[in-house]
């Protein structure tokens, strides 16, 4: 579904991928590991577009096409979904509104005639029971003034809305406490399915005992330089990020 | 990161619009339990001031509300090709019809001034006003304090007076000339009372005069005079005479003196004791004729606990030249009185270069004379080339309550001053100005507003809120709030902020899919929503609409 070939990106001219390669299959998740400023994120944005990064190097196929050259709308459209670390406060535009935008602009672009209202509705309906979520977020504004666990709800229940093929998980886990990390964990693990893939970004070890991955990298000075099964990441969380440098050097 | 505020909550005030239940009462199909106008019935019969009757009140509107916006919903299905028409669109009311005119030469003087009283059969006091006018006219300097350039205006160059031929005064709809029809039809304002299922009634005004007003005799059985001003001056002269200009006097202004002295037509509202209007009325400005300047009065009278709700649409044919329209309103609210004046004003606004697009230099005031009465002003100013306007409350009953919201759009070469004045007379009276400036292109957005306290004003209250919204980064957003409190017992509050749309909100956007001009769409209408929310829902659909043109291509 994906594969990154030596990717290399810089900002304001300071490399922080320094070749990165990954392949995830349908049906997979992926977990990446890795110290703070080791370029996690900066990958999961890489991959969503976003034109702070500049990309120097390597490529990334998506579903066998490139997928570098496409605006982030498009990359969206094609089934890529980013669960943002800081969700976006956007004031006035309701929940509902948002959804319904995103949601018929990717249904156009894959030539399918617009939703419903009714169905749009239903749909809401639907996924906001399957994520166990307020029924009042519809008619609030887009993230503004939620609480830290309900921004993070609200990305996964966006995620369930938008049905993604490859859903990137940017650090979902921080700032939960640990009832909202079950919610939310709860809440991805419903949406695993053979055909789509996820890549979990997360600093701690802790979300994995609730989401399983089937590969765990650790990332570290813009390379991945360890991958493994689920052992991985406890071996990890046991010995520290320091094991892996240490290793490194050796 | 730059964000406006994320404080405030936003709540859809749906069980205010009164429209509402005409408008769905009427189209939602009768399985649906619950009927708009039996509502509105009850209402009418429910007690203004009573606690009970306001809570019973409260909790028909939620259902109503709950009802309706469910069913709003599921009307709207088809809103994206809206979205797609309106990205696409440039200024679409730009066509002109042809149609002989019945004008006088251009150029002003005293026979001018004789000849349009002349054409409107008008009494001798009235031309005595307008010479009156006329004269003080010649006297007066144009303001230049606000923050505008403006191209010195030839005022020997422009038409004072034109009127589409075939129109014969106050005749049915049969009398119409098809040609006009069709141009308020391709506005989307059918004459046709048939066609009228919105609960809507119309004044249609073409240039200097009005072609059609509906619904004119079943509001009358209600005692409701809504009419052109012209058939109010022959019908209902001593209304007329007591109220015009007993708010704006002629003396008022440069631009209220020259109105005074020529304006042609424009429409007078009387709502009588007790009685709340059951629809909508609205007027509909066109300029069509070219280098005719538009002059209109509006004159609302509410009299004690009456209510009504009132709007203003107004557009131009697309031409090279600058034109000018120099309106006056004038609104009386009497004891528990309420009036909700609504503009969307889209007058044409010059091309990309800044050519052409029209002057808009308007008068609006509302005096809240009896004790409990309610003014409250809400605009959407998208069009003109130059916008000049400050609908203003002088709130002299006690406890009495003024109210302005307002959404203000410039993009490439507009400018626009606008803003209101809140003046506080009566003790107890309170205040509230919601400002939302827009500014794209090399738009120039200022906010100028006055909240003064006189010394009698005991407990007066005001609450200002101005924002202004920044696309690019050659438009420029002004504020010039004028506080002046002569009571020591006032509260007077002013916030202000100014942002950029996030890069950040519209990366947002992006990777949810949505192109980033339909993103600057969301976005918008969501900071001008507290404003857009005040307007009947009609309104508000045709105003999310024209924010989405006015900024087309402001991006980047």
């Amino acid at each position: 579904m994906l594969s990154i070939r030596n990717l290399k990106a810089t900002i304001n001219g300071r490399e922080i991928l320094k070749g990165i390669n990954l392949e995830v299959k349908a049906g997979e998740v992926h977990a990446i590991m890795g110290p703070n400023g080791s370029g996690k994120s900066t990958l999961a944005s890489v991959l969503a577009g976003r034109d702070l990064f500049t990309v120097t190097g390597g490529e990334v196929l998506f579903e066998g096409s490139p997928l570098l050259g496409l605006s982030p709308e498009v990359r969206a459209r094609a089934g890529i979904f980013l669960g943002f670390q800081y969700p976006v406060e956007i004031p006035g535009v309701s929940m509902t509104n948002f959804m319904r935008t995103a949601i018929n602009e990717q249904r156009k672009y894959r030539g399918l005639p617009e939703m419903s209202a009714t169905d749009f509705l239903k749909l809401m309906r639907d996924k906001k029971a399957l994520m166990e979520i307020d029924s009042a977020l519809a008619s609030r504004s887009v993230n503004e003034g939620f609480s830290g666990g309900e921004k993070k709800k609200n990305e996964i229940f966006q995620m369930a809305m938008l049905e993604p093929k490859l859903a990137i998980l940017d650090e979902t886990d921080s700032g939960l406490d640990i009832d909202a990390l079950k919610t939310v964990a709860t809440g991805v693990n419903r949406l695993r399915r053979p055909d789509n893939a996820m890549i979990v970004i997360t600093h701690y070890q802790r979300l994995l005992d609730y989401i399983v991955p089937d590969f765990v990298h650790v990332l570290s000075a813009g390379r991945i330089v360890k991958s493994g099964d689920k052992t991985l990441a406890y071996e990890l969380e046991e010995k520290g990020y320091d094991w892996i440098k240490e290793e490194n050097e050796i | 990161m730059q964000k406006y505020k994320n404080q405030r909550q936003y709540h859809r005030i749906i069980y205010k619009n009164q429209s509402l239940y005409y408008v769905y009462g009427l189209i939602l199909p009768a399985g649906i339990a619950i009927s708009g106008a039996s509502i509105l019935e009850l209402q009418i019969n429910l007690h203004s001031n009573c606690y009970l009757c306001f809570l019973f009140r409260r909790i028909l509107n939620n259902f109503a509300a709950l009802v309706i916006s469910v069913f709003h919903v599921i009307m709207n299905g088809d809103q994206d090709p809206i979205l797609k028409q309106v990205t696409q669109g440039e200024y679409k009311y730009g066509f002109v019809t042809d149609l002989d005119n019945d004008a006088l030469p251009k150029g002003l003087n005293e026979d001018i001034v004789r000849r349009i009283s002349a054409k409107k059969e008008e009494p001798e006091w009235l031309l005595e006003i307008r010479l009156k006018a006329y004269r003080y006219w010649l006297t007066m300097k144009k303001p230049e304090w606000a923050h505008l350039k403006i191209p010195p205006i030839d005022y020997q160059d422009i038409i004072y007076y034109s009127a589409p031929k075939s129109n014969k005064p106050a005749g049915s709809f049969e009398d119409v000339d098809p040609e006009l029809l069709k141009t308020f039809d391709r506005l989307g304002i059918p004459l046709d009372e048939q066609k009228h299922l919105s609960g809507f009634a119309v004044d249609a005004v073409m240039d200097s005069i009005s072609v059609k007003t509906t619904f004119k005799e079943s509001l009358g059985e209600l005692g409701i005079i809504f009419s052109s001003f012209s058939d109010a001056v022959r019908e209902h002269p001593d209304l007329i005479k007591k109220y015009m200009g007993s708010v704006v006097p002629y003396r008022d202004n440069f631009y209220a003196a020259l109105n005074s002295a020529v304006f042609s037509d424009g429409s007078f509202v009387y709502i009588p004791k007790g009685v709340r209007c059951p629809m909508e009325l609205s007027t509909y400005f066109r300029i069509n004729a070219a280098n005719t300047g538009q002059f209109e009065r509006t004159l609302i009278v509410a009299e004690e606990g009456a209510y009504v709700s009132y709007l203003e649409g107004c557009t131009a044919p697309m031409r090279d030249e600058n034109q000018l329209h120099a309106a006056i309103v004038e609104i009386i609210a009497h004891t528990d009185a309420e009036v909700k004046y609504s503009t969307v004003q889209n007058w044409y606004p010059g091309d990309k270069n800044g050519k052409g697009g029209i002057y808009n230099f308007v008068t609006k005031r509302g005096i809240c004379l009896g004790d409990r009465s309610k003014i409250s002003w809400t605009q959407v100013e998208t069009g003109s080339a130059v916008t000049w306007k400050y609908p203003s409350c002088i709130l002299r009953g006690e406890s009495s309550v003024g109210e302005f919201y307002s959404v203000a759009v410039t993009n490439n070469y507009q400018q626009a001053d606008t803003g209101t004045k809140m003046i506080h007379i009566g003790k107890n009276t309170r205040s509230t100005i919601v400002s939302k400036g827009i500014s794209a292109g090399k738009g120039q957005n200022s906010y100028r507003g006055l909240v003064r306290v006189t010394k009698n004003a005991d407990n007066a209250r005001n609450y200002s809120q101005c924002d202004s919204l920044l696309l690019g980064d050659q438009c420029g957003a002004h504020t010039f709030p004028y506080i002046e409190v002569d009571n020591e017992s006032a509260v007077v509050e002013h916030e202000a902020t100014t942002s950029k749309i996030g890069e950040d909100q519209i990366f947002y956007c992006n990777q949810r899919g949505i192109d980033t001009e339909t993103a600057i769409g969301l976005i918008v209408n969501g900071y001008a929503r507290e404003v857009l929310n005040k307007l009947p829902m009609e309104f508000a659909v045709e105003a999310q609409k024209l924010l989405q043109i006015s900024l087309e291509g402001s991006v980047g």
